[in-house]
């Protein structure tokens, strides 16, 4: 078996090459209770921090997403304590006044950039910290769609900045009231709300098991 | 005249624009109409594809690299573009573009922000920060100005405020830092009667805006008290800064004023709607004469 060396948490472990880190770390004989989630690059539980040999660099990545190399250091970061101040969305205005109340240290920001070189998923996370300043929602939005809260950027930010928290009001600020409301949900809420299928599901949940098998067999479904 | 100023290129149509956050949230009304004024005076405005912040005040410690890095970013995008100068509509960013573009000039400061930055292409200096002010008196010409005007401001009385960042340091100044005269004769040639003022190059407080309103509002109460001093019916100025401070911590009993960016005033002399400006001024109807309603 083609065998490399990571050491994990300052330890070296034999390791077979092409596994992921969140694997070599199973694989030496850790079980991961915390920082691992969906295993699939989509939960931003499992971020990373590693060096390579004779790079100066300090990278960060997903532990389920990132091959390891020989000579690795890693350290995981399971979790991020970012501050989360509360607030009632019916009460804010959607601009960047309201980022600022809630969350005043995105003006310390230097666009140093270190933020978006620290992005296992790749976002333009300083432009999104910029997109804040001058107030463009919608655009802090489209930035971080893909953001999965992984609070590495978080971590290296120099400006100390909770980017997850702030990217979460700014999506809830353009979701509630700049994006277009959806007119076909609320006229099918409301003809809910005044019983029109009430008749259909009294039927349903009124009928005896046979019966429903029956009409479940007997239903219309596209070939 | 300060000494520094480069030469540059004439009759340009491209012009890339750093806009600067103010300008796209609190000021928005201040591009628009500097824009369509400039497009009017035939640039072709090109926006800095994703910009960021300049850094608003300007770092004064040599050890702190990473001050200058918002900058030096913003001019490596310029440079990008093919594009050997850069034009802002605000006093704040012109000062820290300007200033770090300088600061850099120094190989081994240039060398090591290139290496922090190597995510970007390397900043070869070079790159010329324009303001609104400088663009009107060195590259369009009064005369020129005064040619293209469609609507005289007829005496108009303006009240031209500079504030600190356009003119000091000395060796940043758009002007003479002492005796500065380029927002006048911008105001002349678009017909207005620029009034003079003992407060025109004070502070209005700047930054203290965030934490120390207090003092921004004594400032401001001055300023405005001494501009409606000199007999004027509007304060104009050329940053957002200053615009923001005149107009929002105006304290009570302080002479109420319109304060303007000068870019509004302009649109409105190019034959543009600027609302803001069209109340100032009032037509007289057998003439269709513009007439000072001093307001």
């Amino acid at each position: 078996m083609n065998e490399i060396t990571v050491f994990i948490m300052g330890k070296g472990y034999r390791v077979p090459a092409g596994l992921t880190i969140m694997k070599a770390m199973e694989y030496a004989g850790y079980m991961l209770n915390r920082g691992c989630g969906c295993r699939g690059g989509y939960c931003g539980a499992c971020a990373t921090v590693y060096r390579l040999p004779g790079d100066y660099k300090l990278y960060a990545d997903l532990a389920c997403q990132t091959p390891v190399q020989d000579g690795m250091y890693i350290a995981q970061l399971p979790f991020t304590p970012a501050e989360r101040p509360e607030y009632t969305l019916d009460e804010l205005k959607p601009d960047g006044a309201a980022l600022l109340a809630l969350f005043p240290e995105l003006a310390r920001c230097v666009a140093c950039n270190t933020c978006t070189k620290a992005c296992p998923q790749k976002l333009e996370v300083m432009d999104a910290v910029q997109s804040c300043l001058r107030g463009d929602i919608p655009q802090v939005a489209e930035f971080t769609f893909d953001c999965v809260s992984c609070g590495l950027c978080t971590m290296r930010c120099p400006a100390e900045i909770s980017h997850h928290h702030v990217w979460q009001l700014a999506r809830r600020l353009n979701g509630a009231y700049l994006t277009p409301r959806a007119e076909h949900v609320k006229a099918r809420v409301e003809e809910i709300a005044t019983g029109k299928f009430k008749g259909e599901l009294d039927k349903l949940v009124t009928m005896t098991k046979d019966d429903l098998v029956a009409a479940y067999k007997a239903r219309q479904i596209e070939a | 005249m300060p000494t520094n100023r480069s030469p540059v290129t004439r009759h340009p149509s491209r012009l890339a624009y750093f806009p600067g956050c103010a300008m796209k949230d609190q000021a928005r009304s201040d591009e628009v109409g500097t824009l369509r004024a400039l497009a009017l005076l035939g640039y072709e405005i090109e926006e800095i594809p994703r910009w960021n912040c300049c850094g608003t005040v300007y770092s004064l410690a040599q050890d702190d690299l990473m001050r200058h890095v918002g900058p030096v970013r913003n001019l490596v995008r310029v440079q990008g573009m093919g594009e050997k100068r850069v034009l802002t509509l605000c006093a704040m960013c012109y000062g820290t573009l300007t200033r770090s573009a300088r600061f850099v000039q120094e190989p081994e400061r240039l060398k090591r922000i290139n290496a922090f930055m190597d995510t970007e292409d390397d900043f070869r200096g070079g790159i010329e920060v324009v303001h609104l002010l400088t663009l009107l008196r060195d590259e369009v010409g009064y005369e020129v100005l005064a040619s293209k005007v469609k609507r005289s401001l007829d005496g108009l009385k303006v009240a031209t405020y500079y504030g600190c960042v356009l003119l000091r340091p000395r060796e940043f100044a758009v002007d003479d830092p002492e005796r500065p005269e380029v927002m006048e004769r911008v105001v002349e040639a678009m017909g207005g009667t620029p009034t003079t003022f003992p407060e025109r190059m004070e502070c209005c407080g700047a930054y203290l805006t965030v934490g120390r309103s207090d003092i921004v509002a004594d400032r401001a109460g001055r300023i405005l008290r001494s501009a409606r001093g000199g007999g004027a019916d509007v304060v104009v100025t050329t940053c957002p800064l200053c615009q923001f401070n005149l107009e929002e911590c105006r304290p009570a009993g302080a002479p109420l004023l319109p304060v303007l960016y000068l870019g509004q005033i302009l649109a409105w002399a190019m034959g543009e709607d600027e609302p803001a400006v069209a109340a100032l001024v009032a037509k007289e109807p057998a003439t269709g004469k513009p007439v000072s309603t001093g307001v």
